[in-house]
Parts: C-alpha cells; sequence; structure tokens
C-alpha cells in the first residue's frame, strides 16, 4: 500500500494534472460516445486503419457498408470497453479533482453530490420520471377512462388475467414446493453440492434459451410420424396420442406446459435459499427432537419448516413478483395465442406492436400495482436481516 | 434424552446396514430429481451435435443409446455462427454486457459509499427512495424512456441500452453494496482521514478493495440478467441486424426457423455457454448475493 505515503501531499504536481487529464478524458469519452451512436462511424475508423495499412480495397468497401464486418465489431468492442469501462471511472475522477481545487467549504458540499449525484439523476430519469409518465399516460392518452374500462372488462383481458393468477398460483407452488422440496432431501445426502449443481445451472440460463429447450421437449409430430419431443415419446410409449402440448388451450394445458419452464428455471432459487436456511436449524433441535423419537416427516414439519418460516415468505414472494412479471416466455413459446396471454405480453403488444401507449401502460400500471405490495413486504423482510434469516 | 449412550453404541453395528437399506430411496429421489432437471438441456446438447436430417427422423435419445451409429457432425454450429448472425450476435452481447455490468457497479459502489459514510442533507431520505425504486416494474419505464431516446436519436445505440440497463440495475446494486460498504469497520475510516486521505482515496484504496465479495456478487447477477436479457434489447436495440445480441437472435430463430431444430439448438447452446461458464466458474459469489436479499425490481 503506498497510497498512504501519496496521501499526504493531496496537492501536489498530480493535482495538476489531474484536471487536464479530465478535460482530455472527457473528450475521447465523447468521441467514443460518437461512435457508439453513429453507427458508420466504426466502419469509417476501421477504413483509415486499412488505408494506413496500404488495403485501399478494403476500406472503400468498409466505408460503402460492405467489406470485413468483424473488423468493424472488433473497433467497437475495443470502444465500447475503453468507453464503457474506463469512461466512467474517469468521470468520477474528473468529478473529484474539479471539486478537491474547490475552496474547502464548497469542496465538502459538492463532494457528496459527486459520489450520488450520478445515480440519482440515472434514477430519476429512468425510473421515477417514467413512473410518473406512464400513470399520466394511462390516464390521458386517448380516453383514460376507456383504457382502464378496456383494460379491466375486455373478454381477452379477462382470461389473460386468468392465466396470470393461474400462473402465480402453479409457478410460485411448484417453484417452492419443489424447491423445498429437494433442499431437504440434498441435506441428505453425500454429494449434496454437485446434485444441487444440476437444479441450480438452469438459473444461468436466459428465458429464451430455456424456452427453445422446453419447445424441443414438448414438440410435436403427427401419430403417423417419428416423435422427436421427449415428452410425446414418452407420452406415446405409455400408450398416449401424441398431444400438441403449446397449441392445446383445453384445461390449460399448454399455459401448465410454460409454467413448467418458468419451475425448471426457478426450483434452483428456492433450493439455494431454503437450503442455507435448513443448515441454519441448530443441530441440537433436531437431534432433541429424533431422541423423543420423532420421525423424520414430523421432524420436517413440526419443526424445519416452523423454524425456516422467514425464508419461505422471501422466497415466495420474490418467485411470486418474477411470476407476475413472466415475458420471455410466453413471447418466445405462443406470442400469447392459444389462449396463453399473460399481462407483460399484452403490454408489449399494445406498446410496441399496436402502438397504443394508453392501453399499454394501463397495463403496465396494473403490473405495478401488482407487484407494488409484495415488494413492500419482501424489502420490510430483508430489512430485518437478509433472505437466510 | 432417555437413551443411554450404551444403547446407541450396542445398536450401531446393526443400524448401519438398515441405514444403507433406509437412504436407498432418498439416493434413487436424488438421482432420479438430477436426471429429470438434466434431461431437456442434454436434449438440446446431443440434438446440436446430430446430422441435421436426424434430428426429425429419431429422438436424441436414441443417438445416446446407439453413439457408435450416429453422424456426429459440428455443421450446425458452423452453419448458426456464420449463416445465421450468430457470431456477430455474440459480439454484440459482449458489446452490450461488459460495460452494462461496469457501470452499474461503479455508480453504485460510489453512491453506496457516500450513503454509508458521508454526511449530507437527506441523505436518509434519498436512500430510502433508492431502497423503494426497487418496487418500479421495468414495463412502467419502456414507453416514457423510449420517447426521450427517439428525442436525443440514442434508440437503437450500444450507448443507450447500457445507460438502460445501468439504471435498471441501480436500485438493487445500491442496496446490495450499502448493505456490505456500511458494515465495514468504521476505524478504517478515522485512520485513514488521520493520515490525510481523501473520500476519493478512501473509496478506490480501501473500500473497493475491501468490497470484493460483494461486488463480485452483484457483477454476476448483473452479468447473468444483461446477458439473458430479452425485453430490454427488443426495446432499445432491435431495430438493426448487425447490433443484435444473442437472445434477439434466438428468438428471431424461433420465429422464423421454428421447426429447423439444427439450427435451434446449435443456437441455444451458444448462448448458453458463456452464463453458465461464469456461473459455474463463479458460484460461491452468486449464492452468497443470493443470500444478501436480491430482489429485482
Amino acid at each position: 500500500m503506498t497510497g498512504s505515503t501519496e496521501a499526504d501531499e493531496p496537492l501536489g504536481w498530480r493535482g495538476f494534472l489531474m484536471p487536464v487529464g479530465a478535460i482530455l478524458g472527457l473528450a475521447g469519452l465523447i468521441i467514443g460516445v460518437w461512435f457508439l451512436v453513429d453507427r458508420q462511424a466504426a466502419p469509417n475508423l476501421a477504413a483509415v486503419f486499412f488505408d494506413i495499412l496500404g488495403n485501399p480495397g478494403e476500406a472503400t468497401a468498409l466505408r460503402a457498408g460492405s467489406g470485413n464486418q468483424v473488423v468493424v465489431k472488433a473497433v467497437l468492442v475495443v470502444i465500447a470497453l475503453v468507453v464503457g469501462v474506463g469512461g466512467v471511472w474517469l468521470f468520477y475522477a474528473g468529478l473529484n479533482a474539479v471539486t478537491m481545487r474547490l475552496p474547502a467549504p464548497w469542496r465538502g458540499r459538492l463532494l457528496p453530490l459527486v459520489f450520488v449525484g450520478p445515480a440519482l439523476a440515472l434514477l430519476t430519469i429512468y425510473l421515477v420520471w417514467p413512473l410518473v409518465a406512464t400513470v399520466t399516460k394511462s390516464l390521458t392518452d386517448g380516453d383514460g377512462v376507456a383504457n382502464y374500462r378496456w383494460a379491466l372488462t375486455d373478454p381477452g383481458n379477462q382470461s389473460m388475467y386468468f392465466n396470470n393468477v393461474l400462473w402465480l398460483v402453479v409457478g410460485v407452488a411448484g417453484s417452492v414446493g419443489l424447491g423445498l422440496l429437494i433442499a431437504a432431501l440434498m441435506d441428505r445426502v453425500k454429494y449434496e453440492s454437485l446434485a444441487k449443481t444440476f437444479i441450480f445451472l438452469p438459473l444461468a440460463i436466459s428465458l429464451v434459451g430455456a424456452s427453445v429447450i422446453w419447445r424441443f421437449v414438448y414438440t410435436w409430430r403427427p401419430p403417423s410420424q417419428p416423435q422427436y419431443g421427449l415428452l410425446n415419446a414418452v407420452w406415446q410409449a405409455f400408450g398416449g396420442t401424441p398431444v400438441p402440448w403449446i397449441q392445446t388451450a383445453d384445461f390449460h394445458i399448454n399455459t401448465f406446459a410454460l409454467i413448467f419452464i418458468l419451475i425448471w428455471l426457478q426450483t434452483g432459487f428456492a433450493m439455494v435459499v431454503l437450503s442455507a436456511a435448513i443448515k441454519g436449524v441448530p443441530a441440537e433441535l433436531t437431534e432433541a427432537a429424533k431422541l423423543d423419537g420423532a420421525t423424520e416427516r414430523q421432524l420436517f414439519v413440526r419443526i424445519i419448516v416452523p423454524m425456516i418460516k422467514g425464508s419461505l415468505i422471501t422466497v415466495t414472494i420474490t418467485t411470486a413478483i418474477v411470476v407476475l412479471k413472466v415475458f420471455d416466455i410466453v413471447y418466445v413459446m405462443t406470442g400469447g395465442r392459444y389462449d396463453t396471454d399473460v399481462v407483460a405480453n399484452q403490454m408489449f403488444i399494445q406498446a410496441f406492436q399496436a402502438f397504443d401507449q394508453g392501453r399499454a401502460s394501463v397495463l403496465a400500471v396494473i403490473l405495478f400495482v401488482a407487484v407494488l405490495p409484495l415488494m413492500l413486504i419482501n424489502l420490510r423482510n430483508i430489512q430485518r436481516g437478509g433472505l437466510a434469516a | 434424552m432417555s437413551t443411554s449412550p450404551n444403547t446407541i453404541k450396542a445398536g450401531a453395528g446393526k443400524n448401519q446396514r438398515s441405514v444403507f437399506v433406509r437412504r436407498a430411496p432418498l439416493r434413487f429421489a436424488v438421482i432420479a430429481i438430477c436426471v429429470l432437471w438434466f434431461l431437456p438441456t442434454l436434449g438440446l446438447l446431443v440434438s446440436s451435435l446430430r446430422d441435421a436430417r436426424d434430428i426429425t427422423q429419431t429422438g436424441w435419445w436414441t443417438a445416446l443409446l446407439a453413439p457408435w451409429n450416429e453422424h456426429w457432425t459440428l455443421q450446425s454450429y458452423t452453419q448458426v455462427l456464420g449463416g445465421e448472425n450468430m457470431a456477430n450476435a455474440f459480439l454484440n452481447s459482449l458489446i452490450v454486457t461488459i460495460p452494462s455490468t461496469v457501470i452499474p457497479i461503479t455508480v453504485a459502489a460510489f453512491a453506496a459509499y457516500a450513503f454509508a459514510w458521508m454526511r449530507f442533507p437527506l441523505r436518509r431520505t434519498l436512500f430510502l427512495v433508492v431502497v423503494a425504486l426497487l418496487v418500479v416494474p421495468l414495463q412502467m419505464s419502456l414507453i416514457p424512456v423510449l420517447e426521450i431516446y427517439n428525442k436525443l436519436g440514442i434508440t437503437n445505440s450500444f450507448l443507450g441500452v447500457w445507460l438502460a440497463h445501468t439504471s435498471f440495475g441501480l436500485p438493487l446494486a445500491i442496496f446490495l453494496l450499502y448493505n456490505f460498504i456500511s458494515q465495514l469497520p468504521g476505524d478504517l475510516f478515522e485512520t485513514a482521514s488521520i493520515d490525510g486521505a481523501t473520500h476519493f482515496q478512501m473509496f478506490t484504496r480501501v473500500v473497493l478493495p475491501l468490497s470484493v465479495p460483494a461486488l463480485a456478487a452483484f457483477a454476476i447477477f448483473q452479468f447473468l440478467w444483461v446477458w439473458n436479457d430479452l425485453l430490454v434489447s427488443l426495446v432499445f436495440l432491435s431495430a438493426n441486424a448487425d447490433q443484435s445480441v444473442m437472445t434477439l437472435e434466438l428468438s428471431r430463430l424461433v420465429g422464423g426457423r421454428g421447426q429447423q431444430w439444427h439450427l435451434l439448438t446449435a443456437g441455444a447452446f451458444v448462448t448458453m455457454l458463456l452464463p453458465v461458464l461464469v456461473f459455474v466458474a463463479l458460484q460461491r459469489y452468486f449464492v452468497r448475493g443470493l443470500l444478501s436479499g436480491s430482489v429485482k425490481g
């Protein structure tokens, strides 16, 4: 740590160099940003390189918008790294250097602003103001009353809400229930961490990727053809007629099929948190119960579950929030067709395909209102001592 | 309590065998669950390595049962990386993801430091507002932010996506990092400020190095979240194919080539590869992050 010796002289030659460096850095940042916004800038820069290297043919091709796109991408990757990663640090260092050169009272007053200001500015632009704007839009874009009437009474929307409730109940019960069961089972085997990885791994996979994985499992072919979808092959082996799971809206079979994709992904989350909680149950307690002749099931229901109640509630609520906002799976698998629509998907359709901002805003507000109480409970619980408490 | 140590000892030999028998169903259940959970992904992986025509002729399990009869090939990968824009999308995903992970960590760490160790008016209120913003779903922001972007002309630019991902990740990042940074021992700061260190120096030389576990935990979250995101990319970055990220390309592939399973399976596997590697390598930090209260809004 050489830090403390340098710190003794806060305003040496470095004090003068820093503002200059900051200004140069800022200029570089602006040029970098321009490269990222102007789509022809990177190819042009790459073309300059090729000119210097004596390859005018390739340079002309790049300027014309064709040419080797991998080179262009490589240039962009470098610029992205320099601007996105270095730029943000330079930004803070520069602001700090400028502030430190101010007279003492101003320095003390402005420095906190340098530290929190950028975060607050971004949050205001991207979350606070849009919150106000979306609520306003839902009431004023077109006819506000009509927007809400459409959202609440349209028959198509009512079946959509039913789907959301189905997602909520089945998705949450499935993920948390399975997560708890698996956590309890795996708590007793030696190769626990390896086994857990299998359940855990889907958490790293995108919902789009998971949708492709399961779309393959659910694939349907006419009965005369070979079934290469796993589910229909098994189904047929047990004597069933192949079912087009994703297109079958009877008994909401397709919605259940979609929900299972989410359960497959989310169970790992529940398992990890609940498993940590189970390990937190004092061993004396379970030992004492065993000595008193409690069966495994009694031990689980009467001792372990009550002891991890806090974690169970938090996991349930967190999963519920994820489920309520589910979008990717429905968008990729059905696009909301075959009676599988959910609020987040319809919101996307209204906003970016039907271009009805009023209706889209109402749906966003409905999502917000649905998530709000859950998130508040969750925050209160976490404030009390983390998920594993 | 009523059992004496002697009786336990005497029963040990007999118990060992019965324990083994009794545990058989448990073992079976655990292995069955693992297999069940892994089968869908295995099917994807196996199919992506099979000949394009075979995939729709026989189930992928037949290839596993008789691997010597199978014509294994990497052709689907060359096709999906070359012809289907996936190699380009991979680079785009990197361009989007790395800054979208580093920028929010930096911005949030500075803010968390200030909330924890600096004194300024409205500090407590502002912090509560930041945490409260965790409740705002992404959907509330999409339309107004897109309007701003259209006015500024940064729709469909990497810059716009970075800032969007940064801002949407900030409440969680500030919350997690504050919880960590505010717990650092106060003596550290006293010693450093007696030595004449400025806040900036304390932040970069004391706080950041000590906060690596928390930073890593959030970094993995944000990396996975951004890499796997579809909605933000759809709204802010979907106009030009040359800027398309992997999730966008994969969802396009599903829409356009829904029955060409050799492309879909290889494409899906390519999109999964990096996040799964990162995840397996840094699982420890990820679990720690999960347990310290990760609730993305």
